[in-house]
């Protein structure tokens, strides 16, 4: 068991988190040390594991999950602890560990309690590692649901401004979402196997019985889409997104809304699409007027918020939904386009969400009518929210313009003229983007000095400089090369796109 | 008479062994010597406890099948001992208090008769000995709940108690009544069964079988007969809360299991399935709604439990299947409501406090605690990786098995309904961990009996979910004895 690398993914948190517990809230430099050594090797097993899995492939293993593991757990109900990846959930790997490694350097300071801090931060991550591994829907579900409670004393104990309320609904409505996608799944199990046959709740199986009933497929695509939809901030299930980021402390805005949101796209397609594809075929028209409202309302709203959190909230919306929208058009161009805005939301909102939290750190306000001319007083971090406002709104170069091009070329290869319009609606979202991005950037970032007070604050320091490159570096490495990506994903769509084409 | 056949009641006979050793230590010794009493109970029960989990049953049928000791039963038998250890460490240092010193003895011996009781509820197969049982597991009860000899609510309790224990009795024997009188005069539970399942209906059935269920459903406070239950729990001695919210409901609820299910089985599309519907449905969400309002941490967890036995109910519908995920559901609750119970009732002997209120900031002055709470609550809210997590998907999994879409249905409502309780169980870690303000409860030291109940409950919900071993005990003991089909 323990010499499957996918595994330690989860390993090497629960060992944090047995670290953190042995040392006391005042040590702060043994915290850092453990939050440290574990994210680096976390980062480094990522790596590993991508420069691997390419290797793999490249020497033409063509099946379909590598690096596969499976060990019984509960017996009685053929529940098993099996892990597998394909090229996208290698790909999230790891962005899930360089937004970790960003964010423990992002949280340097935090207090009160540190040690009980780290301590949920790491159960957190043990979830996303968890679910991105598994290609059981047991431990699948199990996994997002350890990634969701957390949040719930993360945000109440640590976070700012109404954080009990926002703790409170994020949880309950993250929570509600998972109780709908449980029952979806509790009926995959069931059906997923034809008569006399030994239920399974492995994924593959599933697929390759495609014994579903189409008229059972509709209902529990609904369950499942709109239990991982809720987390991927889907119209009108996202109220509970921009009250839960604005509140949140930082790193916990930087994993929520850069790998957590996530796992609902990523559960979209590898539960909802993959074991149910004549429902997906049929219903996602229904999902894609949601999303669009998304992608289009989110957007709007950013537009005339105050808070920058709440901007960059707002924004990770539509930009999610714009996730969710990808996929749902059901082919490979723009569900690859979808993974790619997965990549790039994540490593970009985590960057925003970092300078915010920097920001404020210094000057204890995130309303943008009491700001100005932070290039004057802050360059290094004025230049960074720059570039991360770049990446948002889709420049050429950086990560945005990649997934979002990719995305509209795909979706409009689409043939039905009602799909395309939705397509053209969702496109003006790009300039709603400009709109607020350079408003933040017209009024916090250049103009004059709206405060003297702030005259007096210093620029980044040495961890804020870590944290902030690492993930400018994958924002542009992702603009300027993404080709290799490109390929990555595009093949490990192929059982999907097969499972849709079985259909007809 | 056979004499050797009561070498089959082996865990009775453990059970009765140690009232006698209790209570004639509790007579015949002197002053000096009480103060051995609690230690020499303890170690004995956690004997039998192990002992009790590591003998085989014999299974075979005695007394003419009124009694059978089979692996289910056993196993039920078990996992209820686990609990009663817990309780009495838990309770070690306020049975040495200075009220209650002196009535030490009582306290063992009636914990151990209700046991004894519950042991024959559990095995019995004939309704009169079902009855014995049943009334020896709960008028000691109401002797319990009156313990606490100076408080006015105490006394309050009792009363309540023993009106609807006597009550939901008279209401069960009345049902039994028309049971025996319509299904060919026998109380076997075998007879009955055949009888029934052999097409003698009559529509006067369903009379029956509602004072049955209305009868035992006193008993696991099932909506709509729950309204003893805050004012009990909050008035009784919390150990002995703690006793009456998990023990008692968990050995009602496997009796129901066998009555309902074993019994009456034929009659469950005709008869009782709509009936669990409502109840099941009432239970879950009357419990939940009225537990968001309560301050009182004791009434809190009695309406909880009030829910927490709805989703134990659903075993009922699923067969024996769902006889193990509840059995394994019933393990679960204990350690996670008795963990709960051991940081309320050592706050409250240290202090006196008992509201939600005065939790406030209660990691700043007792991390510990407030940690094995946070794991208790999250427990029963059902979150991963704690054990309430694996317990309830086990449970709604084997619900859905029988694929019908009803069944799916009232799932649905259990899951919505785990959101609402996420709620309230939130409500005290925000107590604990997020309310501004220093710490009401002073920072102390808890007694060694309550640090090692906590250890076993934060023990068992942190391990008994991931480690699959518990429930395959249940699953394999389930299956040896009345087998299953998925």
């Amino acid at each position: 068991m323990f010499s499957n690398i996918l595994i330690w993914f989860v390993i090497v948190p629960v060992l944090m988190m047995a670290g953190l517990a042995c040392c006391s809230n005042s040590n702060m430099k043994a915290i850092r040390g453990v939050m440290v050594a574990g994210s680096v090797v976390l980062l480094a097993m990522s790596i590993w594991l991508v420069v691997d899995f390419l290797g793999l492939r490249a020497a033409g293993d063509t099946s379909e999950m590598l690096f596969q593991g499976s060990w019984m757990w509960y017996a009685p109900l053929n529940i098993h602890l099996a892990v597998g990846v394909d090229g996208i959930s290698v790909l999230m790997l790891l962005l899930s560990s360089i937004i970790v490694f960003a964010g423990s350097f992002a949280s340097w300071k935090i207090n009160p309690l540190p040690k009980n801090f780290f301590l949920w931060f790491c159960l957190l991550s043990t979830g996303v590692f968890g679910f991105f591994i598994s290609i059981d829907m047991f431990t699948m579900f199990m996994f997002y649901e350890v990634a969701l409670i957390p949040m719930y004393l993360l945000i109440g104990v640590w976070g700012t401004g109404r954080k009990e309320y926002a703790a409170m609904k994020l949880t309950l409505m993250l929570m509600g979402g998972s109780a709908f996608l449980m029952l979806g799944l509790l009926g995959i199990y069931w059906h997923g196997t034809p008569e006399g046959g030994v239920h399974t709740w492995n994924i593959l199986e599933i697929s390759h019985n495609a014994s579903i009933d189409p008229s059972w497929q509709t209902l529990l695509f609904c369950f499942t889409f709109v239990g991982f939809g809720v987390l991927g901030a889907m119209f009108p299930f996202h109220t509970w997104s921009p009250v839960g980021h604005a509140c949140a402390p930082t790193a916990v805005s930087m994993l929520h809304a850069g790998v957590l949101m996530k796992l609902g796209g990523y559960g979209c397609f590898r539960i909802a699409i993959f074991l149910l594809p004549a429902a997906a075929q049929e219903l996602s028209w229904i999902f894609i007027i949601m999303t669009g409202i998304s992608v289009v309302y989110g957007a709007f709203c950013a537009c005339v918020q105050n808070d920058l959190k709440y901007i960059n909230a707002y924004s990770s919306v539509s930009h999610c939904g714009m996730v969710l929208f990808a996929i749902l058009m059901l082919n490979e161009t723009a569900m690859t386009g979808g993974i790619l805005q997965m990549l790039s939301h994540g490593l970009m909102t985590a960057l925003f969400f970092a300078l915010i939290g920097m920001i404020y750190g210094r000057t204890h306000t995130r309303d943008i009518r009491e700001m100005g001319g932070m290039m004057q007083i802050m360059p290094y971090l004025g230049v960074c929210y720059m570039i991360a406002g770049f990446a948002s709104l889709g420049l050429p170069g950086l990560s945005g313009f990649v997934a979002e091009m990719t995305i509209f070329f795909g979706s409009f290869e689409h043939s039905d003229l009602f799909y395309r319009i939705f397509v053209i609606l969702a496109c003006s979202s790009i300039v709603t983007t400009a709109v607020y991005i350079l408003r933040v950037v017209g009024k916090v970032i250049m103009g004059p000095v709206y405060n003297e007070h702030h005259r007096e604050l210093t620029d980044a320091e040495w961890w804020e400089r870590l944290a902030t490159v690492t993930l400018i570096v994958c924002l542009a490495g992702i603009g300027f090369f993404p080709n290799w990506l490109n390929e990555t994903i595009r093949t490990s769509f192929m059982p999907i796109i097969d499972a849709l084409n079985s259909v007809f | 008479m056979d004499y050797s056949q009561f070498g089959a009641m082996l865990p009775e006979l453990i059970i009765l062994g140690l009232f006698l050793i209790v209570f004639l230590c509790d007579t015949f010794s002197g002053e000096g010597q009480k103060k051995f009493l609690t230690p020499l109970t303890t170690v004995l029960f956690g004997l039998a406890t192990v002992a009790i989990w590591l003998i085989p049953s014999c299974g075979e049928a005695i007394f003419g099948g009124m009694y059978v000791d089979d692996n289910a039963c056993k196993a039920m038998k078990a996992i209820l001992n686990i609990g009663v250890f817990i309780v009495f460490l838990q309770s070690a240092q306020w049975v040495e208090s200075d009220d209650m010193v002196i009535r030490k003895g009582e306290f063992y011996e009636l914990i151990l008769v209700t046991l004894f009781g519950m042991y024959l509820m559990i095995s019995a197969r004939h309704f009169l000995l079902f009855i014995i049982g049943l009334e020896s597991a709960s008028l000691p009860l109401a002797a319990m709940v009156a313990f606490n000899k100076k408080k006015y609510e105490s006394h309050e309790a009792a009363i309540k108690y023993i009106m609807t224990a006597v009550f939901s009795s008279a209401i069960l024997m009345v049902g039994l009544s028309y049971v025996y009188a319509l299904s060919g005069g026998s109380l076997y539970f075998n007879d009955i069964a055949a009888s029934l399942a052999g097409g003698s209906r009559s529509g006067f059935l369903i009379v029956a079988i509602s004072f049955v269920l209305a009868g035992i459903g006193f008993k696991l406070s099932l909506v709509p007969f729950h309204l003893w239950t805050a004012d009990v729990y909050q008035g009784a001695p919390t150990a002995i809360t703690s006793y009456l919210s998990v023990i008692s409901k968990g050995a009602a609820a496997f009796a129901f299991f066998i009555i309902f299910v074993q019994v009456f089985g034929a009659l469950y599309s005709d008869l009782w399935e709509w009936m669990m519907y409502a109840v099941i449905i009432l239970t879950i969400t009357v419990g939940n709604l009225f537990a968001m309002r309560q301050r009182n941490m004791k009434r809190f967890m009695a309406f909880s439990s009030i829910s927490q036995a709805g989703y134990i109910m659903l075993g009922v519908m699923a067969g024996n299947f769902g006889l193990a995920s509840m059995m394994y559901y019933i393990f679960v609750y204990i350690v996670s409501n008795l963990g709960a119970f051991a940081v309320i009732s050592s706050i409250e002997n240290k202090t006196g406090m008992v509201s939600m209120d005065d939790y406030a900031g209660l990691h700043k002055s007792n991390p510990w605690l407030s940690f094995a709470m946070t794991l208790a609550m999250f427990s029963l809210a059902g979150i991963p990786p704690f054990a309430g997590f694996f317990s309830k998907i086990l449970i709604f999994t084997s619900v859905t098995s029988t694929g019908s879409m009803a069944l799916y249905m009232l799932v649905l409502i259990a899951l919505i309904n785990t959101i609402i309780s996420l709620y309230y169980y939130l409500l005290v870690v925000k107590a604990m961990w997020i309310t501004p303000g220093d710490a009401k409860v002073e920072s102390f030291k808890s007694t060694c009996g309550e640090r090692i109940a906590l250890w076993i409950c934060v023990a068992g919900i942190v391990f008994f979910g991931l480690v699959p071993y518990i429930y395959d005990y249940c699953y394999e003991a389930v299956k040896a004895a009345y087998g299953i089909l998925i």
